[in-house]
Formats: C-alpha cells, sequence, structure tokens
C-alpha cells in the first residue's frame, strides 16, 4: 500500500492505495472525481487525459504513485466559479460532442495544445494534436471547429489584456 | 495488472541498488511501454524502479556539434528544444511524430531506446547517427547496442543513463506511420557526417531496426534520389504482416528513404 499526495484541481488531496492502482481509479474510485473517464485498456482512446504538471497524459497508463507529489488538473479543475472554461464554452456553441463519453478527455487535449500554441492553431495542427483522442460519434469536425474558436477567443483575450 | 512494489529512485546508483535488491525488479521511465504492458498482464515486475525523477539522466546538452540528450527526456522536450533544432532538425521532428501528445509528454527517449521494439523511430535515429548509448556501467556503440528484436546489449539492471552523438552535417526522417497504433510501418533515418552516409530502418526488419547497406554505398557516391532509385531492396528478411507484406515493405523503404533524403535538404 501506498499514501499517494496530489494538489488537484488547486486542493491538497490524499489517499492510499495499491502501488498497482491506476491514477484514472485514483482519481475516480479515492478522490470521487469521476469527469475523467476510461474507454479503452490499450492507452489508445484518450478518454482519461489528464493534465499532470501542466501537461496532458494518459492517466490510464501512469500508476498513482508515479503521479504521487505532482499537481493534477482533470475535467472538475477547468471551469471557474459556475463560468464555463472557453473550451467547454465553444463545444456547447459548436455542437463538438454527442453522447459525450471522449468529451472530457479531448476537452483537456484541447486545453493542452492551445496553451502549448498560444493562438497560433490552425486546421492542420489541430487535427494531428488531436491523434491521442478518438471519439465515436462526431467525425471530429464540430470538435475541431470548437476548438478553433476557443483558441481564437483566448487568444483576443490574452491581447486585451496585455 | 499484477501487484508490484513501487520505489522512486533519486540517482542512478540508487536505482541501480532498489534493482539488484528488488524481486523480478523492472525499471519504469515514462511508463508508455511498460505500464500498457503490465495491464495486459504481459509483464509482472515484483518491484518497479522508477527512473524518471533523477537530475544526471535529465537535459539536453549541447557542446559544439556534440549532442547529449539525458534518458529520462521526454518525446516532448526532444521535440520542443530549439537549442537541438538548430543543430540537428530531424531528431526534434522525429519525437514530434511519436505516438501523440499525451504519450510524448511522459515517454523518453532512454526508454524507447532500451525497449527496442521493432517499430520504435528513436532506434533508426540512434544507429545511423553513430550514437554512443551511455549507461551505468559503460558506453556502447548503437552498431552494437541494437541486437534483435526488444534485444539491446543492456545487461540486467544496467540503466541508459543518456544518449551521445555528433550532429552530422545532414540528416532526415520519414515514417510511414500505422493510423492506428501511430508505430512506423516503415521508418527511415538517413545521415550524412563528413562524407560518411548511414541509413537506418525501423519497423520493416524481422530483427529490428538494420543498416541497409546498398542505400549507403548509392548515396556516399551520390546524395540524391537518383541515386536511391538505382537500389533494389530485397524483401527477404523484411516483416510480412497483416498490415502489409515484405514486398510491400520494400518498397516502403524506398519511398521512405527517398522522402528522408528531401527533408535532408
Ligand atoms: C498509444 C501509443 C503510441 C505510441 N506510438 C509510438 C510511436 O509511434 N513510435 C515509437 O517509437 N513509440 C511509440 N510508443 C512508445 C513510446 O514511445 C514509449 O515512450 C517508449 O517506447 C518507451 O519509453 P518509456 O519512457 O515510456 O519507457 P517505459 O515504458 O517506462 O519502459 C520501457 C522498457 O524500457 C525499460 N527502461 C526504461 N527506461 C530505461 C532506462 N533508462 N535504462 C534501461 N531500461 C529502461 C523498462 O524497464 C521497460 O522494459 C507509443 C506508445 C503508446 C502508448
Ligand atoms: S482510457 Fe483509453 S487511453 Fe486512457
Ligand atoms: S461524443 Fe461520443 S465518443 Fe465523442
Amino acid at each position: 500500500m501506498a499514501k499517494v499526495t496530489l494538489t488537484v484541481n488547486g486542493r491538497k488531496m490524499s489517499g492510499d492505495c495499491e502501488d498497482r492502482t491506476l491514477l484514472v481509479h485514483f482519481i475516480r474510485e479515492k478522490l470521487g472525481l469521476t469527469g475523467t473517464h476510461v474507454g479503452c485498456d490499450t492507452s489508445q482512446c484518450g478518454a482519461c487525459v489528464v493534465h499532470l504538471d501542466g501537461k496532458s497524459v494518459k492517466s490510464c497508463s501512469i500508476l498513482a504513485v508515479q503521479a504521487s507529489g505532482s499537481t493534477l488538473t482533470t475535467i472538475e479543475g477547468l471551469a471557474g466559479q459556475g463560468d464555463m472554461h472557453p473550451v467547454q464554452a465553444a463545444f456547447k456553441t459548436h455542437h463538438g460532442l454527442q453522447c459525450g463519453f471522449c468529451t472530457p478527455g479531448v476537452v483537456m487535449a484541447a486545453v493542452d495544445m492551445i496553451n502549448r500554441h498560444g493562438g497560433a492553431l490552425d486546421e492542420e495542427t489541430v487535427r494531428s494534436e488531436l491523434d491521442g483522442n478518438i471519439c465515436r460519434c462526431t467525425g471530429y469536425h464540430n470538435i475541431v471547429k470548437a476548438i478553433l474558436a476557443a483558441n481564437a477567443e483566448m487568444s483576443a483575450s490574452r491581447q486585451a489584456a496585455e | 495488472m499484477y501487484a508490484t512494489n513501487y520505489h522512486r529512485a533519486a540517482s542512478v546508483s540508487e536505482a541501480a541498488s532498489l534493482f539488484a535488491g528488488g524481486a523480478e525488479a523492472q525499471y519504469v521511465s515514462g511508463g508508455m511501454t511498460l505500464i500498457p504492458t503490465m495491464k495486459q498482464r504481459l509483464a509482472a515486475p515484483g518491484d518497479l524502479v522508477d527512473l524518471r525523477h533523477i537530475p544526471d539522466m535529465k537535459g539536453i546538452a549541447i557542446d559544439g556539434r556534440r549532442v547529449r540528450i539525458g534518458a529520462a527526456v521526454t518525446h516532448a522536450e526532444v521535440a520542443a528544444s530549439s537549442q537541438l533544432a538548430t543543430v540537428c532538425p530531424a531528431v526534434c521532428r522525429l519525437a514530434g511524430m511519436i505516438g501523440d501528445p499525451h504519450v510524448r509528454h511522459m515517454g523518453t527517449i532512454g526508454g524507447s531506446v532500451a525497449n527496442n521494439d521493432p517499430a520504435a523511430d528513436y532506434p533508426a535515429a540512434m544507429l545511423a547517427l553513430a550514437a554512443t548509448i551511455v549507461t551505468s556501467q559503460r558506453e556502447i556503440a548503437a552498431d552494437d547496442f541494437f541486437t534483435g528484436l526488444f534485444e539491446t546489449a543492456l545487461e540486467e539492471g544496467e540503466i541508459v543513463v543518456a544518449l551521445a552523438f555528433d550532429a552530422p552535417e545532414k540528416a532526415g526522417y520519414a515514417k510511414f506511420r500505422n493510423p492506428a497504433s501511430r508505430y512506423a510501418m516503415t521508418g527511415v533515418f538517413v545521415a550524412k557526417a563528413s562524407g560518411n552516409v548511414r541509413v537506418a530502418v525501423t519497423g520493416a526488419g524481422s530483427d529490428g531496426v538494420f543498416r541497409q547497406g546498398d542505400m549507403e554505398a548509392a548515396l556516399s557516391a551520390n546524395w540524391s534520389t537518383d541515386a536511391l532509385s538505382g537500389v533494389t531492396v530485397d524483401p527477404g528478411g523484411l516483416i510480412s504482416d497483416l498490415h502489409g507484406d515484405a514486398e510491400y515493405r520494400a518498397n516502403l523503404v524506398k519511398v521512405m528513404a527517398k522522402r528522408a533524403l528531401a527533408a535532408a535538404g
């Protein structure tokens, strides 16, 4: 057994688990944050994507003990007090989801790619950045539209702030 | 997944002693190969020694044309290294083609080289660049390191600490990705350093990564795609599987070599 301590969505949280417990199971079952999904057992679908120390990772392919001591952001941590994150809002506006199963992972991947590319995102880049996220419903088209729209809005508000 | 005992090493020597004291111990770096394998119960290390937090295994150092990449450096860090891009952009581009963004944030160059998957990308670069694999015990030339499918010259408990090479005058990599797995169905890395040309092929050989001698000779005489057009690739010894047979891969070797050459300029 191990004691795992993480800063999750800004709050310090800890729990006991077996060394073999996957981070995604720790998040869902120990921390009760069930927004992060498990969509495959081959590390390919991306439904489990969270941010570990600010970077998108597959929480189904990391042990909770490997992550101990880190800062974690899950889908529950994106929205402010009552306000959706601009990426979440854009998914709503542009119909970027259907069943919603892949959506938490796709949104976390989208926030990560927008952070890394700092405004310089085009359709081709978005599509290749989505390599690690599989969606069985949308055909990706509206996902791409939503990410580009959120990116434009976020860069505009960044520029306004400068 | 079977039960395991996790240990986080703070130094290379601590990692080696934790490994020696463990039962059926295995190292874990990014875990992007090992954890999925453990999930499938195809690996069951009794003790797991984490190398990801060892300071000596981090960072990219460039001294003139000499490049040293710490084994725990992630694919994303290599892809984004502007310093490395000034001397050997082909390696940055290769790293950016591995898996997907989330895999690249965790997976490491040391883990990839130690694992020597026959369809992995880095082994082709290391072999074509005549890299030195720096371990906890010695230095191994890439030519002696990759010994077969998932096989390397590493001894039990030996740790890859860094990868070192001289940046070549020209280098390029081209990969035909398996669209589902993202691994190379065939990848070719070409490098030219002081007139010496090396061509390494991954994803295609039944024994893993290999050098394509005929292409090396042709490109040494004439660094151009015309020279490659004259080379016949023997399908003997190439992989046949549901994704493509040996003849198909033999053709891919040639096409990827031409694209790699075009990328090298
Ligand atoms: C969805 C997906 C897609 C992928 N696509 C590609 C691809 O397109 N191309 C590609 O090349 N790879 C691909 N990979 C594999 C990925 O690149 C891995 O990161 C890499 O193969 C292993 O690196 P790691 O740090 O994750 O190693 P780990 O999984 O931690 O370890 C792998 C093996 O190496 C050993 N090991 C690790 N580090 C060391 C060390 N420093 N010294 C000695 N032994 C060590 C471990 O004991 C283990 O046996 C993919 C993986 C996934 C999950
Ligand atoms: S659950 Fe499918 S990649 Fe993590
Ligand atoms: S919305 Fe259903 S899987 Fe993506």
